[in-house]
């Protein structure tokens, strides 16, 4: 599992609803635990020789693992830009190519790799979905959330208008050009609130802390969850009902 | 350009401008939305698009690798119809040249049909400086100079208008108070520059493509002026930038079918003019005199660059800037130069040899690739971005706060035991700020997210802190894996070892 830093350190509960849903289905898990971040801060900031520093605990804690799968199409796609990271230094070239074939989404790996398309959930409830941009169209996970969201017992899913549309995060962007970005998570939200839907959902916690961050600055009550802690959630219920 | 935003100095200041225009912020994502809606149904219409964008990019990407070939065949067929071909290095060169010509001509009036190329050049103003009237006949680009700024837009130079602003300024030019109905607007322009063109001495016009094997121009238009332009007036200018080549008529039909779906979602513009060269004994119009300037300004810099070549292969369609997120929110002027949104924001800093001056556009974006699915010949936009932006920091333009912000995050996520002891750092840390979970404090580094949103504060725990305990729960309590699934794995696993996994293409 390649956790990823914002995970580890502010929302365990998605790796940790992503690992128990993987061990379901017998997958054996394993957390190197010198991973850190992917570097994407930095590289997206033309940082590359810092993002190199931090890149190399990724691709040194994957050695010896057959599958990796992280609960981030975002930072999953910036494993697609290790080779040209790479691109001067021979042995962690062989391993950026290495783990580049190697390395899945939570969805990718859960729908595409294991053939799961539906958990056993049931999640009674008004839900939307916000596809991340790094995610759906760099690395075109587009399918595999909504094949798994059709399949949970008593979810609604209403489509979220410009859904499409980047939330505003973008890393440094955010910060950098604060008023550009909450004028795109202002809006947004008020895509999210226009669905009346009780939960968004989404697959890369930077976007919904995002949106949740904007949401409870607004006082709104909508959860904000990633997929798969929405997805054990309602396996669990399920089980303990 | 006159207005306000354009004299601040940095893209946060003119995009602050922006922000602040509810009436320019409406009217521009009332625009691009409608444009973006017709692309996305013409794209789905065709059938095929993925694989005609791929055929207009093999194109474009032969083209320019080829270009010293193109432009002599293009220039010598150019030659061969009878018109002058010149070559210009610079805006200056070009502008000198285009002036040799009308001063050549004792040229009184100057009609055009829209070009970004002598946007580029601020022609319209030198023209002005030797006592040429330059009047613009695309009805946007008509509005954007009675108003005395730049267009905002590629293809639609007054998106950031909405007709209660048009009416007022084409009031002042009828001098009469006229309704803000688009028909009766366009009337009155049409009727006002039906004169222009009948006494105009010259025309001038852009132009979208030129096909190297007969040297033609060819030219998509709406409103039928550009053929005013290139058959009333006595002479003929065609500006060109030098990359608008394509080789052969038959890649024209994969341009035609990419550009007008890609711009408005037309199935193809309401004119294609092709042009070669000037009247001929049997026309029964067209100019006497026709001269092309070809134009460099900038652009050669980017041949042989392995991360910007693919920016010649740009055909103006401006299908990234109404895919931007960014650009919906601020318009073009925020983007301070000729070009906008994100094709904007890499050809503007490219175009100008990287200078600083331009370095703080780049950051105009969150790299999140809308324009380069939107592009129609699969210029990878975002990447090139994140290539300026490293660009800076080699050459040392880099914030300095920012250098160090980078310095110490490569510190601690250089090793995962520092990252943990930082995490637990910060959960101490964080106790001065937390409340109910959240941190709502808009000091230091936190100001400008805090405005619009409350951050989340870390959990007790990190995932690493639960995992040993995690793991051998879920190890007591995992399920035995499925027959199927286990084949599956398996097949996958030599799948991504032979380089045929669906991962190994990218």
């Amino acid at each position: 599992m390649f956790v990823t830093c914002l995970s580890d350190a502010l929302f365990p509960r998605v790796a940790e609803s992503m690992a128990r849903l993987l061990a379901r289905y017998g997958v054996q898990l394993e957390f190197p635990e010198i991973q850190t971040c992917c570097g994407q801060p930095a590289y997206n900031s033309g940082y590359w020789e810092e993002a190199r520093i931090s890149a190399r605990t990724i691709l040194d804690a994957f050695d010896d693992s057959d599958f990796v799968v992280s609960p981030s199409g975002s930072c999953t796609y910036m494993i697609h830009h290790y080779p040209d990271l790479f691109k001067d230094d021979p042995v962690y070239l062989d391993k950026a190519k290495a783990l580049q074939s190697k390395c899945y989404e939570f969805t990718q790996f859960l729908v595409d790799v294991l053939g799961v398309t539906d958990v056993g959930a049931v999640y009674p409830h008004k839900v939307t979905y916000h596809p991340s941009c790094h995610g759906s169209r760099l690395l075109g996970v587009k399918d595999e959330p909504m094949k798994l969201l059709s399949h949970v017992k008593g979810l609604e899913l209403v489509p979220l208008p410009f859904a499409e549309d980047c939330c505003g995060f973008g890393g440094t962007f955010a910060v950098k050009m604060a008023d550009i970005s909450g004028a795109m998570v202002t809006e947004k939200s008020d895509h999210v609130l226009e669905t009346e839907a009780s939960v968004l959902v989404g697959l890369d916690m930077a976007c919904l802390m995002n949106i949740a961050g904007n949401l409870r600055h607004r006082g709104e009550k909508v959860q904000v969850k990633h997929l798969a802690e929405l997805l054990y959630e309602g396996v669990s219920v399920h089980e303990h009902s | 350009m006159s207005t306000a935003e354009t004299k601040a100095q940095t893209v946060k200041e003119r995009a602050g401008y922006a922000l602040n225009n509810e009436f320019l912020r409406n009217a521009v994502k009332f625009t691009t939305e409608r444009l973006r809606l017709g692309k996305k149904l013409a794209s789905e219409e065709h059938g095929n698009w993925d694989a005609w964008r791929e055929r207009g990019r093999q194109i474009r990407l032969h083209t320019i690798a080829h270009l010293d070939y193109y432009l002599n065949e293009f220039a010598e067929q150019a030659r061969a119809n009878g018109a002058h071909v010149h070559f210009a290095e610079t805006a200056e060169e070009a502008v000198a040249i285009s002036l040799q010509i009308a001063e050549h001509k004792s040229a009184k009036s100057v009609v055009k049909s829209k070009s970004m190329v002598s946007e580029e050049l601020h022609l319209n103003k030198a023209l002005d400086s030797i006592g040429v009237e330059a009047v613009e006949t695309d009805l946007g680009e008509y509005i954007i100079q009675l108003a005395d700024e730049t267009p905002s837009h590629i293809i639609i130079p007054a998106i950031h208008k909405n007709r209660y602003q048009i009416a007022e300024l084409l009031s002042a030019e009828a001098g009469e108070a006229l309704p803000p109905d688009t028909a009766i607007m366009a009337g009155f322009v049409r009727m006002k520059l039906r004169e222009k063109f009948l006494e105009a001495d010259i025309g001038m016009t852009g132009c979208n493509f030129a096909i190297a094997e007969t040297g033609s121009m060819v030219l998509f238009e709406n409103e039928g002026n550009a053929r005013m332009v290139t058959t009333v007036p006595k002479t003929q200018i065609t500006l060109m930038g030098m990359e608008r080549i394509i080789p052969s008529w038959s890649d024209l039909e994969v341009m035609a079918t990419l550009l007008p779906r890609s711009a408005t979602g037309q199935k193809l513009t309401v004119y294609m003019s092709g042009i070669s060269g000037p009247k001929r004994e049997l026309d029964a119009d067209g100019p006497d005199e026709m001269h092309i300037i070809i134009i460099d300004n900038g652009r050669s810099l980017q041949l042989g660059d392995p991360e910007f070549q693919e920016l010649l292969n740009c055909i103006r369609c401006g299908a990234c800037l109404n895919a931007c997120p960014v650009y919906r929110h601020i318009g073009g002027h925020a983007y301070g130069g000729t070009y906008s949104g994100p094709i904007g924001a890499v050809l503007t800093p490219a175009l100008n040899k990287n200078v600083a001056e331009w370095d703080d556009i780049a950051n105009a974006s969150s790299l999140c690739g809308a324009c380069y699915e939107a592009c129609p010949v699969k210029i990878p936009l975002h990447d090139m971005l994140v290539s300026l932006r490293r660009r800076k920091i080699e050459a040392g333009r880099g914030d300095k706060l920012e250098a160090m912000g980078m310095k110490g995050f490569s510190a601690v996520m250089g090793n995962a035991k520092r990252y943990r002891s930082v995490v637990s750092l910060g959960k101490w840390g964080q106790k001065l700020v937390v409340r109910g979970g959240e941190i709502r404090t808009r000091i230091g580094p936190l100001k400008g997210w805090n405005s619009y949103r409350v951050t989340p504060s870390l959990p007790k725990h990190s995932f690493r802190d639960r995992w040993p305990e995690m793991e051998q729960d879920i190890r007591r309590t995992s399920g035995t894996m499925d027959p199927v699934i286990a084949d599956r794995l398996r097949e996958r696993l030599r799948m991504q070892k032979s380089g045929k996994g669906e991962n190994a293409h990218d």
